[in-house]
């Protein structure tokens, strides 16, 4: 078997401490098939020990390793470099947006997680109250049936925390005080019915109703989240518990 | 008299384990790491919380460690783990013959296993493999390997502990006698360099401690061996899928939130900065994983990796050596005091790691302090990120 070479130039961006930013250049032999990682791994081990940049698992479990690939937010450790890049041809790589750059690549996700934290999304949940899609088919093969759901199973969340559909998001660029999709999603997903806390921080002016409806969270999310929806359905929920609220129903309802 | 100060290189599993462990204990603890939390082998771990069953038969000390430590990591980490058991299955008359050892190491290592039927065990998996001829539950599990790390780091960091992250060490700083008492490092985010003193020097840099030590002149024999695993985007099951044999290759297939990751080979490496993920070895993944769960030979990849095991010793067959931990004290190794390395170990035995090295930290410094992190659950793994001190302090 011969493997497949290709020639790509990566542009990198850099900053260190209070300097101004730049790009690197680092022309690379590359598989097509490798993800777009390996390649800023190889930048690190072969060409530039002071490369810094987030990562952790390389399969798209941990949500470190988010960037922005060519200006769209990916998670590198999936993202083939087939997929964003050809032979001969430059990829250009920098850190997600609408979060402070720490050097390099790797941005402070401080804020995130603190939110998440204080809408206290869990990062286990039971399989029955994270249900999974049946497996699609794939060129009119099934791969397996339907998956199920054991009584007693629990799984890891899908939200991974990658910050992908905060930088994408167009609002989040303008408005600081912008919930953000990955938290209005985490507070969607355990609903707001009882939860006052929760409903008052998503039915604000920079919670639900911030959100113009662009859904570039959801074209981002490598994990199907699908905030943008989530952010949809919140508005309902909090539509609805205004209308109970309305007519003396309060919380319970 | 002020806090002893510890030193602490790597904020994998084991250092921010430790840096939790020592802090606990009254000291003074900064972790230098030259990436991220868990960028080296931690955060590309399985992530699968071991039974011990998998070396019941092999290994009986790491078995018998790893069921204690399961035990503890699902009760003070729970937030971070799928606890939903595993299964081993009898594909043919090989694992047939293994099946009275295998009931016996559990029973040697106090690991609670259950027969299974076939029917019952396909009941329970309907993806597995429908030729299935016998199986077990047992108590496995799976983790999220990087919150593992940061819920260790956030306990560490709210008892004290200091990280700084991107800071490569450079040379260790020794006094007039030899002896460690510092290190220098490179903080990579702004290209400057820092000295920086402590009472002792503790690596915790697993398959890199060979390197490390010899930084200060000093030997560990670690063996780095790596191994790929790949990771398909369906969950076909709910449990880990163990076969039901000696430990091999691609012999487990682990759910981790929508996917399930095979894995692992194992193979030995000199340069563990960079190992290149072979077209090979992920055919054979495949291969193998196909044998537990048919429907993994035509279904979408999600990505594969490469994850360096820190195996200590000097055994001629990697899958020989024990997968138990080792702590070094440099002067009776090497003459150089100040100095502690551990290494070896798996993810599910880092907290006895930290224990025990913090234990040889407390004795070289004349330090009383008991252990207290079995008990306690571990702080929110978001708490690594505290409010107004950015993700490096």
């Amino acid at each position: 078997m011969t493997a497949e070479v290709w020639t790509v130039t990566f542009r990198v961006f850099r900053r260190k401490g209070a300097e101004a930013p730049h790009y690197d250049f680092f022309r690379l032999e590359v598989s097509p098939d490798e993800y777009v990682l390996d390649a800023i791994e190889r930048i690190w081990a072969f060409h530039d020990r002071s490369l810094v940049y987030r990562y952790a698992c390389h399969h798209a479990t941990c949500g470190a390793c988010g960037m922005r690939v060519n200006s769209v937010e990916k998670l590198t450790c999936i993202t083939t470099i087939r997929s964003v890049a050809r032979d001969g041809g430059e990829v250009t790589v920098e850190p997600l947006r609408n979060f402070p750059v720490i050097s390099d690549l790797t941005v402070d996700m401080g804020d995130l997680y603190r939110s998440m934290e204080a809408v206290h999304y869990p990062a286990v949940s039971p399989v029955a109250a994270a249900p999974l899609p049946t497996i699609p088919a794939k060129d009119g093969i099934s791969p397996g049936g339907p998956l199920r759901e054991e009584p007693d199973a629990h799984r890891l969340n899908d939200c991974i925390e990658c910050g992908l559909c905060v930088s994408a998001c167009p609002i989040a660029t303008t408005t600081a005080g912008y919930l953000g999709p990955a938290v209005l999603a985490a507070i969607q997903f355990q609903g707001i019915s009882g939860k006052p806390a929760l409903a008052g921080l998503a039915d604000c002016e920079d919670g639900v109703w911030r959100c113009h409806s662009a859904y570039e969270c959801t074209a981002v999310c490598p994990s199907l989240v699908d905030p943008g929806w989530r952010i949809m359905d919140l508005r309902k929920q909090a539509i609805g518990r205004r209308f109970r609220r309305l007519f003396g129903r309060g919380e319970t309802a | 008299m002020s806090k002893p100060h510890a030193i602490l290189i790597g904020a994998g599993f084991t250092g921010c384990a430790t840096a939790y462990d020592l802090a606990l204990r009254g000291f003074d603890v900064t972790v230098l790491e030259r990436g991220d939390l868990a960028a080296g082998t931690s955060g590309r771990t399985h992530g699968l919380l071991h039974s011990g069953a998998r070396y019941c038969v092999t290994d009986q000390e790491s078995a018998v460690e790893c069921i204690d430590e399961s035990r503890i990591l699902a009760r003070i980490a729970a937030q971070c783990i799928e606890f939903n058991g595993g299964l081993f299955i009898a594909l043919d008359d090989s694992d047939l013959a293994f099946v009275d050892r295998f009931v016996e190491g559990a029973q040697t290592c106090h690991i609670p296993i259950e027969q299974i039927s076939p029917r019952k065990a396909l009941e329970m998996e309907p993806a597995i493999n429908p030729g299935v001829l016998d199986a077990y539950w047992v108590p496995d599990g799976t983790f999220d390997p990087l919150r593992l790390a940061l819920a260790f780091a956030a306990s560490a960091k709210a008892s004290g502990a200091v990280f700084k992250l991107y800071c490569q060490v450079e040379a260790m700083l020794a006094d007039g006698q030899g002896n460690l008492n510092g290190v220098r490092y490179w903080d990579r985010t702004t290209g400057q360099h820092h000295e920086l003193r402590g009472d002792i020097v503790v690596s915790a840099t697993g398959a890199w401690a060979g390197e490390l030590a010899e930084l200060a002149g000093a030997h560990v024999p670690v063996r780095p061996t790596p191994g790929v695993m790949v990771a398909f985007a369906s969950r076909f099951v709910e449990r880990a899928i163990n076969r039901l044999n000696k430990p091999g290759d691609g012999d487990i297939v682990l759910p981790q939130r929508r996917m399930v990751v095979v894995g692992t080979t194992s193979f030995e490496a000199e340069d563990v900065d960079y190992i290149p993920v072979s077209e090979e070895q992920v055919a054979e993944m495949v291969k193998r994983g196909a044998d537990l769960i048919p429907a993994l030979a035509t279904a979408p990849q999600r990505g594969a990796y490469m994850a360096s095991r820190p195996l200590v010793g000097s055994g001629t067959q990697a899958r020989s050596i024990a997968r138990t931990f080792k702590c070094f004290d440099h002067k009776e190794s090497d003459g150089i005091d100040g100095f502690v390395t551990i290494t070896g170990g798996k993810a599910t035995t880092c907290r006895a790691m930290a224990e025990a090295t913090a234990d040889m930290v407390c004795r070289k410094l004349g330090v009383s302090a008991a252990c207290q992190t079995r008990e306690r659950p571990l702080r929110s793994y978001r708490e690594f990120y505290r409010a107004g001190e950015g993700a490096r302090a």
